[in-house]
């Protein structure tokens, strides 16, 4: 029983993460109809961006640990954001008229650029991430351990889903965000600036990442260059799951995904780890392309 | 006499292989390797050429194939402790390469049925996802040597093997793009609604390209294992698919002439200029994005796709 209490802290925990990812997964494919195949990249920015950042500010400010903590996430944020803006800028806005398959091909290549200039910069070896946030043990009995760190996962993945949720249904650029993934012609007809609303949801999207990031370093400190692949393919599959281009149904689909994860690594065999949740994918796609909360769209001629 | 050119053309190939494979040990062990490398990428590269290519369907688990290929022509001739040079080698060697492409191609044919309800995106992810579910399961068979590998594989890969292959695949590809199904799938590929208006079975025709493709690839990954005599699965991870991916995206998707020469620079550009081999993934990456930038993939351009450069497509609202 206390085993599967513990596997259901970290899989919810986990889930979060790849739900904030899948977050901006999902918000891109609503508002542009293609998978951002670098979004995962994004986010392995974020980490380093945590990593080198994290000792600076905790000198300067010292004293107070989560507020250093939020230094540290505002900052990779801000960062993070700014990177989404610039690829979508120089790669992904000149393409927007082409076939899907070329914007396709060419986030691949923004994708392995992120990858391979990361080895160039950071070092292809694994480099361990700071402790932002003190882990205190909450619980800690024989058999069932839960961390400080996992709650701060969670509570801070709620709260940037309120955050998220406020800016999409309640402002005015969420507003327009809508409008836009409901019918660009129309929406820009309608006085909608496209490009701004496509920068922001990229700015949206890549600060969501750069904190799903610094909450995946606090969990797993080991972070290299390639470390957003697997999350980020892993947080689309939730996208995918959930129903693409649904905000409520990528969480769901993290959440989902992080639980199977871990169940499958705690009961199963932790090397099947990554190959279930591109099982759910083959499955989803096969019985049910519209994901559970997405709706069925119709080819157009 | 025109006719069967193409024919001809296929048995001088087969033949100066056979010719070139004599003075095979003349030439230093690099430049041998590099030499294998390239016809082995060739064939990857082609063989990708017709799902991306020709059939428009993009794919991003070639070295799923690949793997489950050299896997099985591997089990097959240690199972009956091949050696090189005998003469029994020679035919079990084919037959097991022959039984890689059949247990890769029966894979593509399991990637190629979901790929009717998938297009683009989608189906590159569940490609991806295929080529790591078949690594996953390799990494976790005993069998097979699990994460350790699969050792003692008898080196019977040569010039005259590899090219062999590299020809008949050449001379495959070429009759295809000339037949009812190359213009098929180059129908599939422009336009799926409009060809299935006309009446092409779109279904069969992507089938048909998923087997093809995976078939030969698994070809290539038996020709690989018995060259590098030793495997294991994290040689056939997802930056092995992109790489073949590359390779055909620099030649330009559906020309034949075009990936064959991109196979063959790509495989010698970091060999020729290692000093900046640390550079190389980057410098893919940067091809990939200024290609795509640029002209939308016909980079060398072929007999297709000047056709298609010319005739400006409209754009997509």
């Amino acid at each position: 029983m206390n085993q599967l209490l513990q596997q259901f802290i970290n899989g919810i925990s986990l889930g979060s993460i790849y739900a904030l990812i899948a977050l901006g997964y999902t918000m891109i494919y609503g508002i542009l109809r293609f998978i951002n195949f670098a979004h995962g990249d994004v986010f392995m920015i974020g980490a380093f961006v945590g990593f080198y950042l994290a000792p600076f500010i905790s000198k300067t400010i010292g004293g107070s640990v989560i507020l250093a903590g939020l230094m540290v996430m505002v900052a990779a944020m801000i960062i993070c954001s700014l990177l989404g803006a610039t690829i979508e800028r120089i790669a992904y806005r000149p393409l927007r008229a082409r076939p899907k398959l070329t914007v396709l091909i060419t986030a691949i290549g923004v994708s392995l650029f992120l990858e391979y200039g990361g080895q160039l910069i950071f070092g292809p070896d694994p480099k361990l991430f700071p402790t932002l946030v003190p882990t205190t043990m909450v619980i800690d009995t024989k058999n069932l351990v839960i961390g400080s760190n996992s709650i701060v996962v969670i509570v801070t993945a709620i709260v940037l889903m309120l955050i998220l949720r406020t800016i999409v249904f309640k402002t005015k650029m969420g507003t327009a965000m809508r409008a836009v993934s409901y019918n660009h012609k129309a929406a820009a007809l309608m006085g909608i600036n496209i490009d701004s609303v496509i920068s922001f949801t990229f700015i949206l999207g890549s600060s969501l990442a750069a904190a799903a990031a610094l909450l995946y370093g606090s969990v797993y400190p080991s972070i290299n260059p390639l470390m957003g692949i697997f999350p980020g393919l892993k947080a689309f599959i939730a996208a995918v799951l959930g129903g693409i281009g649904n905000i409520y149904g990528a969480a769901l689909g993290g959440l989902i995904i992080g639980l199977t994860e871990t169940f499958v690594t705690g009961y199963i065999s932790p090397t099947y780890r990554d190959a279930i949740s591109f099982a759910i994918l083959i499955l989803i796609l096969l019985f049910k392309p519209s994901g559970i909360m997405g709706k069925f769209e119709a080819e157009k001629v | 006499m025109k006719r069967h050119l193409p024919k001809f053309y296929l048995l001088a190939a087969v033949a100066l292989c056979w010719v070139f494979a004599l003075f095979e040990h003349s030439i230093s062990p690099y430049y041998y390797q590099i030499i294998i490398y390239i016809g082995i990428n060739i064939i990857l590269a082609s063989s990708l050429n017709i799902i991306n290519g020709l059939a428009g369907q993009f794919s991003l688990g070639h070295a799923g194939f690949m793997a489950a290929g050299a896997y099985t022509s591997a089990v097959i001739t240690s199972s009956l402790n091949i050696s090189p040079e005998t003469f029994i080698s020679y035919p079990v060697f084919f037959i097991s390469l022959i039984s890689a492409g059949i247990v890769a191609s029966l894979l593509g044919l399991i990637v190629g049925i979901p790929s009717l309800r998938l297009k683009g995106d989608y189906l590159a992810i569940t490609t991806l996802g295929f080529g790591e579910i078949i690594r996953v399961i390799i990494q976790n068979l005993d069998c097979l040597g699990a994460a350790r590998g699969f050792t003692g594989i008898a080196k019977l890969s040569d010039f005259f093997w590899v090219f062999g292959f590299v020809a008949v695949l050449i001379f495959l590809i070429h009759n295809l793009i000339n037949s009812t199904y190359g213009k098929g799938f180059l129908a599939v590929r422009d336009d799926e609604v409009a060809a299935e208006a006309i009446g092409i079975d779109v279904t069969r025709y992507k089938v048909i390209a998923f087997v093809t493709g995976a078939f030969f690839a698994g070809i290539a990954g038996g020709l690989y294992a018995h060259f590098v005599t030793y495997i294991n699965p994290s040689q056939f991870g997802f930056l092995r698919s992109f790489e073949i991916v590359v390779m055909v995206v620099v030649g330009g998707m559906g020309s034949v002439l075009g990936v064959i020469i991109s196979a063959v620079l790509l495989t010698i550009l970091p060999e020729a200029l290692r000093a900046i081999a640390q550079y190389r993934m980057v410098i893919y990456a940067l091809l990939l994005i200024i290609i795509m930038l640029l002209r939308e993939g016909e980079f060398w351009g072929g007999k297709i796709d000047f056709r298609r450069i010319l005739k400006k497509r409209p754009a997509q609202t």
